[in-house]
């Protein structure tokens, strides 16, 4: 693990869970005040408040067990992640098929608590455990001529009863520009709240881009492949007009549909105020400078 | 036979027996979301659930006639409570929206007019206000023919509720799709009976002219 974004509480911490949210709170406020540095910052603390197991794993987006947040909740279980393995393919030196442990051996296991901004306008914190993207790229050798990376979920008619309805042209696929996947914030998910990730949330392995709307954040990974042209992509297939490649969040971007100024947070009961999206979700400082002198309402 | 006892039976309900039964899953759900029952999201849980029954009762209030036709069955009696009902629960959806989710007043109009599913469901909601105003006795009789020619509005109503219900929907929505096709269908049933009674009566003016 190179640690090159600093997440002061690892597993290593073991800690109670009661103690976990006090620490997850001063973690959060490192993170939103520049993520590379570790400064507190009280204000963002509040905000920044994990969200309970409970609505993290029982409010998804996840059309291959059904199209309704509770769907992939009460479906998931039929998925078999056992013995998963990983297609790596494309532009690497290694290609093959990975199992899972096989791409994670070596590298040491992180939490890194993110916002996470769904492109429906609602809005969570997660902490999540896993490796960056990067060391995974490493490991299997990122050649000189791949620009892009290109991701594909799982097509399990028998375990995902979602793929009976052609809602998106299965399977999912979703990609990022190389420097996004190997951006720091990039990260391949694993666990949730130090257990592992629950099949609805996209077991066993998952990609987390923060910046990004959620549906970029492909769950349940087979394959992953490095070209050299950008790689297509469900939502955008599905409707190019709502959903660009890039899916920065970004309040100043409508959605066609709805404005993506505000948004929120999950948990918050009948009465939840909307409160005001940042621009990339809050991590401006740490990914604005990817997109510099791109017209982020060209490319949205 | 069977069809006659069946009418004999629902002749004995009281019509307002609906006005107490059908805002019963309303009232479940309000019950729900205020006492944190509605899952993680109850704004959109609530919003979602009225408007979907809105839906659900504007189509069973276009299901009374063909019923009618093909089976004989006569619901006729209660159509009026299950419109005035999915009146309520349009309104109810419309003021979750505004008062819960876009929690903006100055951001309505701005909503209408810039989001087109916003749009439909809103003209959805405006149509409805005339029908139920006139959805008593004393309309009846004052507007006369022009009453059965205003409540045809229901068709114009439900198609934009089943548009916008379309259109707030991501990807290939089944569920939508699926209330589309019957509003349509009703429609279809309808449009004939309305071909056939326009040719029969240009029928009836020709031989009149004619003959």
């Amino acid at each position: 693990m190179a640690h090159r974004w600093t997440n002061t509480l690892t597993r290593a911490d073991i800690t109670p869970e009661p103690l976990w949210l006090n620490r997850r709170q001063l973690i959060a406020g490192a993170l939103g005040a520049g993520a590379m540095a570790s400064i507190a910052s009280p204000a963002l603390a509040e905000t920044l408040e994990p969200n309970t197991w409970e609505h993290i794993t029982s409010y998804n987006n996840f059309y291959e067990f059904g199209t309704d947040k509770e769907d992939p909740a009460a479906n998931a279980h039929r998925l078999n992640t056992a013995g998963w393995e990983i297609e790596v393919d494309g532009l690497v030196d290694a290609p093959g098929r990975y199992s899972v442990a096989s791409l994670l051996e070596g590298l040491s296991e992180e939490e890194r608590i993110y916002r996470f901004r769904c492109v429906e306008a609602w809005a969570m914190v997660v902490p999540w455990n896993g490796v960056e993207l990067k060391d995974i790229l490493d490991k299997v050798g990122v050649q000189s001529g791949a620009k892009y990376v290109a991701f594909e979920t799982a097509n399990r008619p028998d375990e995902m009863p979602g793929l009976r309805y052609p809602v998106l042209d299965w399977p999912y696929r979703e990609g990022l520009r190389l420097d996004e996947a190997l951006h720091p914030l990039t990260l391949m998910a694993t666990g949730i709240y130090g257990k592992p990730i629950p099949n609805q949330n996209g077991a066993p392995i998952r990609l987390v881009v923060p910046w990004k709307y959620g549906f970029k954040s492909i769950k349940s990974i087979v394959r992953i492949t490095l070209t050299d042209q950008e790689p297509v992509t469900s939502w955008n297939m599905a409707n190019a007009r709502e959903y660009g490649f890039y899916s920065n969040v970004n309040p100043t971007v409508s959605h066609p549909r709805w404005s993506q100024a505000t948004e929120r947070r999950i948990g918050g009961g009948l009465f939840n105020r909307r409160q005001p999206t940042l621009m990339f979700n809050g991590y401006e400082a740490e990914v604005a400078d990817l997109y510099e002198g791109m017209d982020l309402k060209t490319y949205f | 036979m069977f069809i006659q006892s069946i009418n004999a039976g629902l002749r004995k309900i009281p019509t307002w027996v609906l006005y107490i039964i059908l805002p019963i899953p309303g009232l479940l759900a309000i019950v729900a979301g205020l006492t944190d029952n509605l899952g993680p999201e109850p704004i959109n849980e609530l919003e979602e659930q009225l408007g979907e029954f809105a839906l659900k009762l504007l189509i069973v209030g276009l299901a009374v006639s063909p019923l009618l036709h093909v089976t004989r069955i006569n619901l006729v009696r209660f159509r009026r409570a299950i419109g005035l009902m999915a009146f309520a629960y349009v309104l109810a959806h419309f003021l979750v929206w505004f008062l819960l989710d876009l929690q903006a007043l100055n951001q309505i109009w701005t909503e209408i007019a810039k989001r087109p599913y916003v749009t439909a469901g809103f003209a959805g909601f405006i149509v409805m206000i005339p029908l139920a105003l006139t959805s008593n006795d004393w309309s009846v009789r004052r507007l006369g023919r022009f009453w059965r020619v205003l409540h045809r509005l229901t068709y114009l109503a439900a198609i934009l509720a089943g548009v916008h219900f379309i259109m707030l929907s991501k990807g290939f929505d089944v569920e939508a799709l699926a209330h589309m096709a019957v509003i349509l269908a009703f429609l279809a049933l309808r449009v004939g009976k309305w071909r056939r009674r326009l040719q029969s009566g240009l029928q009836g003016l020709r031989t009149k002219l004619i003959g």
